[in-house]
């Protein structure tokens, strides 16, 4: 009994900061139909940003339980000035051609942030563990688990129901959803899609920037982040259906699942577990858990 | 009216002979140019390994080959460049897998026609690129990876490497505990899932086998490399109380780990043991846990031996980087201090020429030489694959001095903690280690 409610805590923290970033990349996805490999890259940069921001708190004495806020304005910061010039500058000139392209495209772009990542923040590593233990202890299962991944676990939540409610229960959100359906016959009724992409860009790489910023606290923040986070991210959201808020948040939970019961149970399995978990899935549903199969379009 | 013809042959004389100038001195050009020796340096300067390994070691070999060339190193090292040779470095970056390495080592020899290629921390892209290099027949030290198999597995001309393997260092590890009495009933692991992580484990396995012959293994990780988030396997070594916790987690994994273990209470559950972790303690300071038994895989940095040569080295680097130097400028250092007591042994034989990539492989073969972390001698693998002393201490936070310091340093000859030459190094452990000199 100990050991299942170890894998399910284990599991739900794994999964929260996944989701977390799974969730960017889902709905650039949905909306644009940029499979965005840069997504990691943008999760680096989010926590070499929130890494300097909360240095330079720390440094001035500032409580390090309030420097969680300014892990959340430096992916908005990263989100602001990097979304706009990459979507604008970068990626408009490519959409409507082959989305093999765009993958490629987002792959250079990747090997460019790596560039300036180093060049921007250098080799040496960044740490900030004080905000990873300014939210104390709780003692669940006979386990000590650290305040900070809980809180995460609780971040995660409001994420998602937040990108949930916006798209499903505002105006904005029916607008993007014409988008997501149609660009063009959403552009026919007057819709701004031009607009709209930027936006959901900018949301994309805020919600990768936020993961980033989120995991700076529990790491030492040097180059080489961006690599491992796409591959598992990619699996997230491949299980769950490409653009599906829902199955983002179910994919992460059967990946952060699967991996806590290999690691408690077969640990040699861990990565082989994440993907026969998805690869069984998509024998069954190849689309993934949530993305409706879509008519195409002659 | 009519040109003037004498001022015309005039001119034509001038042209002619700024003509004969030039190509005079175009020919003699190669005649006057200093002939330099040009090493290729390779080393990760991006990815993951370059924070604790590529780029201090690239420090490194700046510091080292401007000195060489400033002549400004302590004797036997204190000739002008190699032999009056000035040194031309060639920086190549590490990342991006063993097949690119491949080919940038064989643009370095056809290319940049180098001297000599001194490079690669990566076990897998040294096991590609020594081969390459023997079949070109071209000059290759390797300067960091770990794999015993490169001189155990294989039979070289061309391919040396100037420190030694890793079985060394989770062979010194146990020597150490059984050394200071530390008791070992259960022990639990983590390593990276690749070649490291797995023969880092081997190692430290069989080493146990033979020196806590009743101690028992219990929980064995193998987290993927990079993998950044160890919740999980924080919560699987808490639930299995052991004496010890072993690992060969390095660079940004090793700190994450530190960091979130120290989290949860897990180093003072389990005296943690880490083979290679040296390099972290600048980094990580106060966050370092004290009594966390420790190697560099060598007698580096703070556990490096008293000599002048290493208050030279140590002072130097300290001075230009601003930090202590750790494992991967060590070895760097001591692989440059090498080829350049080879290249000039190889020139004195020479008649003072530059020595070819043969001349420079019969020069290294079998020789040794003094470095900062000791005497190098290369007595493995025919005469190519190095021995060294090692050390392995204990971390302590001083408050006073702001930094971490290792005590109760324990120092191991090479010949205790490393396999006589006509053995593997796996059947020396699995034997007891005949033949170890302690």
């Amino acid at each position: 009994m100990n050991l299942l409610a170890t894998i399910l805590i284990d599991g739900i923290t794994y999964a929260s900061w996944l989701f977390i970033v799974a969730l960017g990349l889902t709905l650039v996805f949905g909306v644009l139909k940029i499979l965005n490999i840069a997504h990691g890259s943008f999760y680096a940069v989010g926590a070499y940003a929130g890494a300097s921001l909360v240095a330079w708190l720390l440094s001035m004495k500032v409580s390090p339980a309030l420097s969680i806020v300014a892990l959340m304005l430096a992916a908005v910061g990263v989100a602001a000035l990097l979304a706009p010039l990459v979507e604008r500058g970068l990626l408009r000139m490519f959409y409507g051609r082959d989305e093999v392209l765009l993958v490629l495209v987002t792959y250079a772009l990747f090997l460019m942030l790596e560039d300036v990542t180093k060049l921007v923040w250098g080799v040496n590593p960044y740490y900030v563990s004080d905000t990873y233990q300014a939210f104390g202890n709780l003692q669940l299962g006979g386990l000590s688990y650290v305040g900070y991944d809980l809180m995460l676990v609780a971040l995660a939540v409001v994420s998602g129901m937040a990108t949930w409610w916006a798209l499903n229960r505002t105006r904005q959100g029916k607008i993007v959803t014409s988008v997501i359906h149609s660009a063009e016959v959403a552009a026919s009724m007057g819709v701004n899609v031009s607009r709209i992409y930027t936006l959901a860009f900018m949301v994309g790489v805020f919600f990768a920037a936020l993961g980033g910023a989120l995991t700076a606290p529990m790491i030492s923040v040097q180059p080489g982040l961006s690599v491992g986070v796409i591959i598992v991210s990619f699996a997230v959201v491949i299980i769950g259906g490409l653009g599906s808020i829902e199955g983002a948040a179910i994919g992460a939970l059967v990946v952060g699942l699967a991996r806590a019961a290999s690691v408690h149970i077969w640990p040699p399995a861990e990565l082989f577990s994440i993907y026969v978990v998805m690869a069984a899935i998509l024998v069954f549903k190849p689309e993934g858990l949530f993305q409706r199969i879509q008519a195409r379009k002659i | 009216m009519t040109i003037p013809p004498k001022r015309h042959t005039k001119r034509i004389g001038a042209w002619r002979a700024a003509g004969f100038a030039a190509a005079f001195t175009l020919a003699a050009l190669p005649a006057l140019a200093q002939e330099t020796f040009k090493i290729g340096i390779v080393s990760f300067l991006s990815g993951q390994a370059a924070e604790s390994f590529g780029v201090p070691a690239i420090n490194g070999a700046k510091l080292l080959v401007e000195a060489f060339n400033k002549g400004a190193a302590p004797a036997p090292y204190n000739k002008v460049g190699f032999g009056g040779m000035k040194i031309e470095p060639v920086y190549v970056d590490e990342n991006g897998g063993a097949t690119k390495q491949v080919q940038e080592m064989r643009n370095l020899y056809d290319r940049e026609n180098v001297d000599a290629v001194v490079g690669y921390v990566g076990s897998g892209d040294c096991l590609a690129v020594a081969p390459v290099a023997e079949e070109m027949k071209k000059f290759l030290i390797l300067y960091d990876c770990g794999t015993p198999r490169i001189f155990e597995d294989g039979k070289y001309n061309y391919v040396f490497r100037t420190a030694a393997h890793a079985a060394m260092d989770n062979v010194a590890l146990v020597r150490y505990l059984k050394a200071k009495n530390v008791k070992v009933d259960t022990y639990n692991m983590i390593h990276q899932d690749y070649a490291w992580g797995q023969d880092s484990k081997k190692d430290f396995m069989l080493s146990m086998g033979q020196i806590y012959k009743n101690a028992k293994s219990d929980a064995d990780l193998l987290p993927k490399f990079g993998a950044g988030q160890y919740g999980t396997e924080i919560s699987a070594l808490l639930t299995k109380p052991a004496d010890i916790l072993h690992s060969s987690l390095w660079g940004g994994d090793l700190q994450a780990f530190i960091l979130q273990g120290n989290a949860r209470g897990l180093f003072q559950k389990q005296n943690a043991v880490f083979s290679a972790a040296d390099h972290v303690l600048p980094g990580l300071g106060e966050k370092m846990p004290n009594g966390v038994i420790l190697g560099a895989r060598g007698a580096y940095g703070l556990m490096s031996p008293k000599s002048a040569l290493n208050d030279w080295w140590f002072d130097l680097y300290q001075k230009a980087q601003n930090v202590y130097p750790v494992q991967a400028p060590y070895r760097m250092a001591q692989a440059l201090l090498g080829l350049k007591l080879a290249a000039e042994k190889a020139m004195a034989a020479n008649g003072g020429k530059k020595p070819t990539h043969e001349q420079l492989a019969a020069a290294l073969r079998g020789s040794s030489w003094e470095s900062p972390a000791g005497m190098i001698r290369m007595t493995l693998g025919d005469g190519h694959q190095a021995i060294q002393d090692t050390a392995i201490g204990k971390t302590r936070w001083d408050a006073g001095k702001k930094m971490v310091m290792i005590d109760d340093i324990m120092r191991f000859p090479a010949e205790c903690v490393n396999p006589p030459a006509n053995m593997k190094s796996e059947d020396w452990m699995k034997a007891g280690f005949p033949g170890a000199k302690c």
